[in-house]
């Protein structure tokens, strides 16, 4: 225990403030509906991986490390989709993950809404659509916010995160 | 040569076989066995009673006929078996009977391709689920890579799983969709109270048609698509896809780039192990550690992004090469980065390895004995946990590792303590190996000139991921663009080694026993 104590001690504080010098724009960040206060200092996601490389999984990952510590914005990845404001769906959809994707969709409280991360999910990246895949998340449910690259660093999809809960301004 | 005494002992155990071993430029260091089809199981056999593992299956659906291999490995030798098929009715004996590895795989290539596998102890599908009939195969020649998909394809809600009867089981059915931010895959459990009975894995949910997107692209284009066949793994799929077209090609990369990607190998293993020691821990409640590994991964993928340009390190290999060169404080913030990390983590290892609540989750924890290891093809660290030793860097060394030491770990308690420091000393490995290969970078070209070869030319490409020996096959068509690309991800060996080393632990204990068997969905799925 006192390793332990020592330990997190002479770590310190290793969350880094945001870095709010870049607009959403200028990162690419697509926010389609106006959103507001409407979150109430609490924002609940649901992550969907609809057939990504697992790439973007892992910086979604790095989220939760002690240099970004997404909740400390009040922002949160919950187990249900009924417990969710939001769906964040990563990777193309593909065909096999199509009904799940609805599924969960239809589970979330209104207006329930659509962030698309990552190449794949914004614009069906290196897969597309095919036998297999429907590519892009818009081609299945309407997204309200798309978060480019491949896979989008954990910076960016932190903004994007708080763009759509209104909190960053773009 | 290691193959060629490979192949004479197959040669030797089937004497009224006829089998002429050759070798073919493309594929070496594997000696090429050609058999009939009506003796293709007898080499499976003999291969078996020979202690040789089944590494890897595919078929190629060429323009005059189809050819199926099969990869055999003993001792770090390989020996590709082939055999020509019928396109018309492609069949083939199954060898899953023989090899429990083989057998997720060759359903695979019944769903992709229609070849039947005769004797096949499984007949439900594996990769198709509801988006294509079952008469289609997608990866035919003639069909076209747009398919002709249902606009809503149904949930495969119809699987078969295996059924347990009994008063008390009842089963627990997870996913695809799972509670944390995973991949997507279904679990299905039978259960008395809290503890499994059984787990079956259901999969395929992340099928993307990689090998059917191959099909066409020109070397920078498959490089792409090689990258992101799995995320975590996408150094390791790169390199070998790049090794399969250069061997096709007889392409010599130069020593500086070989070093490279040595050492761009070294830190995505490094990552990845940070990332699952610290996942482990978290999954018995000790978030402690997940915090600390956390940010070690953290800062390690910052450095990739600095000097290589991408925190996961993709699309950093190029045919014939590597993209970025390494320049001379690139190489002395490395050496620190090492060294602070070794400092950090030395007290980390302390607590981790001394820490009565989390050995008493960890030790004895999914057991995964070395017989069904062996018996299902496990490889890396799940292998070496397992009391299999295997590891291409130092068992059949590509350059640059037939220049380096390579110290192999070896557990043989097969728990989830095991898989644990496996990965620990794994780390240990990697930045001894990175900083041998710094002190010494060759000098030259980060990269040589890439001509695609003439249609037919055909390479194979194997290096050692972070979760084992990886596997890419490649065949050129007309003007340099790729006819067939045949990936094989070690993660696929997990799955089926998940199942077995589940029953007799309580369902509580799922998450941890998976994080440490940290099979591959996307790597499999394709």
């Amino acid at each position: 225990m006192l390793r332990i104590l020592h330990r997190v001690i002479t770590t310190g504080t290793l969350t880094e403030p945001l870095d709010t010098s870049a607009s959403l724009e200028s990162l690419g960040i697509e926010v389609r509906r106006t959103l507001g206060a409407r979150y109430a200092g609490s924002f609940a996601i649901r992550h969907v991986d609809a057939g990504s490389c697992n790439g973007c999984e892992l910086e979604i990952h790095a989220l939760g490390n002690p240099y970004h510590d997404l909740e400390r914005f009040g922002v949160r990845f919950v187990a249900s989709p009924r417990h969710a404001d939001a769906l964040l769906v990563t990777g193309v959809v593909s065909r096999h993950m199509q009904e799940a994707l609805l599924r969960a969709h239809a589970a979330m409280a209104k207006p329930g809404l659509v962030i698309a991360a990552g190449a794949c999910a914004c614009d069906g990246g290196e897969f597309g659509a095919n036998y297999a895949s429907l590519g892009a998340v818009a081609n299945v449910l309407p997204v309200d916010v798309r978060i480019p690259g491949c896979p989008p660093p954990p910076a960016l999809l932190l903004r994007g995160l708080l763009a759509a809960l209104g909190r960053a301004t773009p | 040569m290691m193959a060629q005494a490979f192949a004479e002992r197959l040669r030797a155990a089937l004497p009224g076989v006829a089998l002429s071993p050759r070798t073919e430029s493309g594929l070496m260091p594997a000696m090429v066995l050609a058999v009939s089809a009506a003796d293709w199981a007898a080499l499976g056999t003999a291969a078996h009673a020979l202690g040789a593992r089944w590494a890897a299956c595919w078929v190629d659906p060429e323009p005059d006929h189809w050819r199926a291999w099969v990869l055999y490995e003993q001792g770090g030798a390989y020996v590709l078996a082939q055999t020509l098929l019928d396109p018309r009715a492609p069949r083939l004996p199954s060898l899953a009977a023989v090899y429990a590895a083989a057998d997720r795989p060759e359903r695979a290539i019944r769903d992709l391709l229609g070849v039947d596998f005769e004797g096949h102890p499984d007949a439900r599908r594996w990769l198709r689920h509801q988006a294509w009939r079952a008469q289609e195969h997608p990866l035919r020649p003639e069909q076209p890579l747009a398919g002709a998909p249902p606009a809503r394809a149904p949930a495969d809600t119809g699987y078969p799983f295996r059924r347990i009867a009994g008063d008390a089981v009842h089963e627990v059915a997870v996913g695809p969709i799972h509670a944390g931010t995973i991949e997507p895959g279904h679990f299905r459990f039978a259960a008395v109270g809290e503890q499994a009975l059984t787990l079956e894995t259901r999969l395929g949910y992340t099928h993307r048609g990689v090998e059917k997107l191959a099909v066409g692209r020109d070397a920078e284009g498959l490089l792409r698509l090689a990258a992101r066949v799995a995320g975590d793994s996408t150094v390791a799929h790169a390199w070998a896809a790049c090794m399969a077209m250069e061997r096709a090609a007889g392409c010599a990369v130069p020593a500086r780039a070989l070093a490279l990607r040595a050492l761009l190998a070294e830190r995505e293993r490094v990552a990845n192990h940070l990332g699952d020691v610290g996942g482990i821990a978290n999954d018995v409640g000790f978030s402690f550690a997940q915090m600390q590994f956390g940010a070690l991964r953290e800062r390690w993928q910052r450095r990739s992004a600095v000097l290589f340009g991408h925190r996961l390190l993709m699309d950093a290999l190029c045919a014939g090469g590597v993209r970025t060169d390494l320049d001379l404080a690139g190489t002395q913030a490395l050496l620190q980065d090492h060294a602070r990390l070794r400092a950090e983590l030395a007290p980390l290892v302390d607590i981790l390895l001394d820490h009565p609540s989390l050995e008493d989750r960890l030790v004895g924890a999914g057991v995964l004995g070395t017989a069904d290891a062996r018996a299902l093809g496990c490889l890396g660290y799940l292998g070496r946990a397992s009391g299999l030793a295997f590891d291409l860097r130092r068992d059949a060394p590509y350059p640059p590792y037939d220049r380096l030491p390579v110290r192999v770990p070896l557990y043989d308690s097969g728990d989830v303590a095991a898989r644990m420091r496996v990965r620990l000393d794994e780390i240990d490995v990697a930045l001894e190996l990175m900083d041998t290969l710094l002190a010494a970078l060759p000098p030259g070209p980060v990269s040589t000139h890439w001509e695609a070869p003439p249609a037919g030319a055909r390479g194979l490409g194997l290096v050692e991921g972070w979760r084992g020996e990886t596997l890419a096959f490649v065949r050129f068509g007309a003007d340099g663009r790729v006819a067939r690309y045949a990936p094989r991800d070690p993660g696929v060996f997990a799955w089926p080694a998940l199942e077995r080393l589940l029953p007799g632990n309580i369902i509580p204990d799922f998450p941890v026993c998976n994080k440490s068997v940290n099979g591959s969905y996307a790597g499999g799925d394709l």
